[in-house]
């Protein structure tokens, strides 16, 4: 049997005949994404909820009776996690890579529909596990994010008889879901792109999510391993991990582990994780700017390259986050070189966004101010980032809320601010109408100036040492009862934020139903998704021909075209012709070479 | 292309379908078999953190080596059948032969089962001494190891047994031809990690 091309296969489409198959049992890429995605971000709302929860106990100690020190630290265990894995991880790979990458690629749907299907439903499942936490004896792990035993699983911290097991178990099956989805985007990617496109034809969404799903594929089995030897630890009583100790005056039956190689596996995942939640938001961003901003996006093939580079550097800066655990020093000078020279291709990615707009015919949709504020929140953290690593200006400061401001203006805020880009972005193709403008505006500038209100007094809480982690200060010395004013105020703009994102919900619920029909292309955009047959896409995504692409998805502003821009899959013979091209030297298409 | 080549291109000169009419895919291989060679990949990478974090433990004062059971060398053999079977399957079915494929297929399957069941033997014997899973982290690696390896080959197992179902129904060879390919390529896989794991547990 020769080899036939996936894309010449007819390729066998599973046809659903009822609702249940069409809508919950579905293999249809979109579906899943949907379902990805409104998972996701419910969690997500539990997640910002019990913030909100920890900022009323910050801001006004002791007001509030609901929140002991023990739930408190619940909520910012599970705060954390959800955040990270089971909202950022989730939405970027699981929905948006769902929903963009078999359009994106000229496909029908994923290689895999069947595995692409058991991946949400055991995603789904992972998710009720972390759930159910709340509803057992103890309540949820409060650990902290990071699980460090040996405190994770003894008496004292909350949560440590079901809550860390709980927790452990299902991180274990959500890496089952998420291995099942990446082995479909990565072999989509290379296998199923449509005739024409190469991979250097592929949008940058493409090549974050496909390169993300990669360091997850690769970083998700230490974080397998150490789960499943914690949950050995916790439960069959090995000493994988846990030290000789005491608790509450009894010595325990633990003998000689390592807590330190429990770190060193976490942060082996946990590092990696973070430019798994950066290099799609990277992705999408680029093909937002470039679309509103009506110009290629800036050097492509050095945002490609810098993406790889990222990729790759990331699995050798883990141990700055362990700077404090104790280390060699000379292992401090690597692992602080390697996170310093991480910001080369990562400023790389900044300056070319900038220039993508430098000159630009920018259109102010509302993606585009998300998009533009993501510029902002993420060369602010990325800058604090350039601080922390380094072995001397992190130890103070690794337990202040320097380090709380930090992470969350670079992978908390910026992301989300990519999120909400691309859910306006491609909300038009998703439902086929339009959102709110005047109300994603209002959301925008809430979301936007009131995280700034948050974070920014943040780092001036650090430096004054405010030690985070901590369910209330007491009385210390050293720092000023002003302080308190501050957080108060940090809580005021928390709730205002948190309460902002209902205008987003009622945008997109309202605007289902309501809002303005938006058309095949409302941005003018050059991409392959922008090109269906259908809005929303129907079953197959193209009808009864796939694609042709004929060039790069950035032909923007280009001299002569119908509109402003060609589309991927125009061919040669029906682009403007060399006499209608009135050659502007102040848009000279060259640039994209440097 | 070569890799490096590809991702120089400059796709703002090109216009037109590169490569003629030609999809793109990036390897001449069928899409299952693209993503069994990441996942191998993916298992490698468990296998290493494993492998890393026993060298790492080792070198705690707590440690008692192991004397591994002797059954662990039927065991390898009955592994080792089993892969040199899948293999004979593999060259059956792409000269064509049908004659001793079913027989090639349920050997090969039988004789995973049974260095399953050699491993759960192995166990027991070590229970039997003395040796629980907590007692020393040189016998909880040992069980990890072992049971995690055992679960990945009960897996492939599961895809072995709906290939040959596949063949009783249907009988034609072509039909399973693809996975008793994609079998044998895991078998292999999972072959050289077992000898790994055994080369390291009964030298340490």
């Amino acid at each position: 049997m020769s080899y036939v091309p996936l894309a010449d296969q007819e390729q066998e489409l599973h046809h659903p005949h009822s609702w249940v198959s069409k809508y919950i049992w579905s293999q249809d890429h979109k579906v899943i994404a949907i379902q990805y995605g409104g998972t996701a971000i419910f969690v997500g709302v539990v997640a910002l909820v019990l913030s909100l929860l920890m900022r009323m106990q910050l801001g006004f100690p002791g007001a509030f009776d609901l929140i002991d020190p023990s739930s408190y630290y619940q909520a910012v265990t599970m705060h954390g996690m959800i955040m990270v894995i089971y909202l950022l991880t989730a939405l970027f790979l699981g929905g948006f890579g769902n929903y963009l990458i078999p359009l994106m690629c000229g496909a029908r749907d994923m290689v895999f529909p069947f595995l692409n299907m058991l991946s949400y439903w055991i995603y789904l499942l992972s998710v009720l596990i972390l759930m159910a936490s709340f509803f057992v004896p103890g309540g949820p792990t409060g650990a902290g994010w990071t699980l460090y035993p040996p405190q994770a699983s003894m008496a004292g911290t909350p949560g440590s008889d079901w809550g860390i097991v709980l927790m452990l178990v299902s991180l274990t099956v959500f890496i089952v879901a998420f291995t099942m989805g990446g082995l479909n985007y990565v072999t989509t990617v290379l296998q199923a792109r449509c005739r024409g496109l190469t991979m250097m034809r592929l949008p940058l969404t493409v090549w974050g999510i496909f390169i993300a799903t990669i360091l997850g594929l690769f970083a998700f089995p230490a974080l397998l391993v150490s789960a499943i030897m914690m949950t050995f630890d916790t439960l069959l009583g090995t000493s994988f991990f846990m030290p000789a100790i005491i608790e509450s005056g009894s010595p325990l039956d633990y003998n000689g582990g390592s807590p330190i190689l429990f770190q060193h596996l976490f942060w082996f995942f946990g590092h990696p994780e973070v430019y798994i939640v950066a290099l799609p938001a990277f992705g999408l961003v680029s093909d937002v700017l470039s679309t509103h901003a009506r110009k290629n996006i800036f050097g492509y093939r050095m945002m490609v390259w810098a993406i790889i580079a990222i990729g790759g550097l990331s699995f050798i800066v883990w141990a700055h986050h362990m700077y404090v655990s104790g280390m060699n020093p000379y292992f401090g000078f690597f692992f602080a070189t390697t996170t310093l020279i991480i910001a080369v291709p990562t400023a790389l990615k900044v300056y070319n966004w900038v220039l993508t707009l430098w000159e630009g015919d920018i259109r102010m949709n509302v993606p585009m101010y998300f998009a533009i504020g993501f510029i902002f929140t993420f060369i602010h953290g990325g800058l604090t980032g350039l601080f922390l690593g380094n072995v001397v200006i992190d130890m103070p400061l690794s337990d202040t809320y320097f380090v709380v401001a930090h992470f969350h203006m670079v992978m908390g805020v910026s992301p989300v601010l990519v999120l909400f880009a691309a859910i306006y972005h491609w909300y038009p193709k998703m439902s086929g109408r339009m959102y709110h403008e005047g109300l994603a505006k209002a959301h925008f500038w809430c979301t936007f100036l009131g995280t700034y209100a948050i974070y920014l007094p943040m780092h001036y809480l650090g430096f004054l040492g405010v030690p985070r982690r901590y369910y209330a200060l007491g009385s210390t010395d050293f720092i000023p009862a002003s302080a308190q004013d501050l957080n108060a105020t940090i809580t005021i703009a928390a709730l205002f934020v948190g309460a902002a994102q209902l205008l987003f919900f009622i945008n997109i619920f309202w605007s289902l139903k309501y809002g303005k029909e938006a058309g095949p292309n409302p941005w003018g955009s050059a991409s392959l998704e922008w090109q269906t047959p259908d809005t929303p896409p129907a079953h197959g995504n193209w009808g009864d021909e796939l694609p042709v692409v004929y060039r790069w998805p950035y032909d923007y502003s280009v001299p002569g075209a119908h509109e402003d821009f060609i589309p991927q899959n125009t061919p040669e013979s029906e682009e403007p012709t060399v006499d209608e091209q009135h050659f502007d030297p102040d848009h000279d298409p060259s640039m994209a070479d440097l | 292309m070569s890799l490096f080549k590809r991702i120089t291109e400059k796709p703002w000169e090109t216009k037109g379908v590169i490569g003629g009419l030609n999809p793109e895919g990036s390897f001449d291989a069928a899409p299952e078999k693209v993503a069994l060679v990441i996942f191998l990949v993916v298992a490698s990478v468990i296998f290493s953190m494993l492998t890393v974090s026993y060298y790492v433990r080792m070198e705690l004062p707590d440690w008692t080596p192991l004397s591994d059971p002797a059954q662990l060398w039927l065991n390898t053999g009955l592994l080792v059948v089993s892969s040199i079977l899948f293999q004979w399957a593999r060259n059956l079915v792409s000269n064509g032969q049908g004659k001793y494929l079913m027989a090639a297929l349920v050997g090969a399957g039988v004789f995973a089962v049974l260095f399953i069941a050699g491993q759960l033997v192995a166990w027991n014997s070590l229970q039997s001494a003395g040796y629980f899973v907590a007692s020393n982290p040189a016998n909880s690696f040992f069980y990890l190891l072992t049971g995690l390896h055992a679960l990945h080959l009960l897996g492939g197992l599961w895809v072995w047994s709906k290939s040959l179902i596949r063949l009783l129904s249907l009988g034609e060879p072509q039909d399973v031809r693809l996975s008793i390919a994609l079998c044998t390529l895991y078998w292999h896989f999972l072959l050289i990690v077992w000898l790994v794991m055994f080369a390291i547990l009964s030298n340490t």
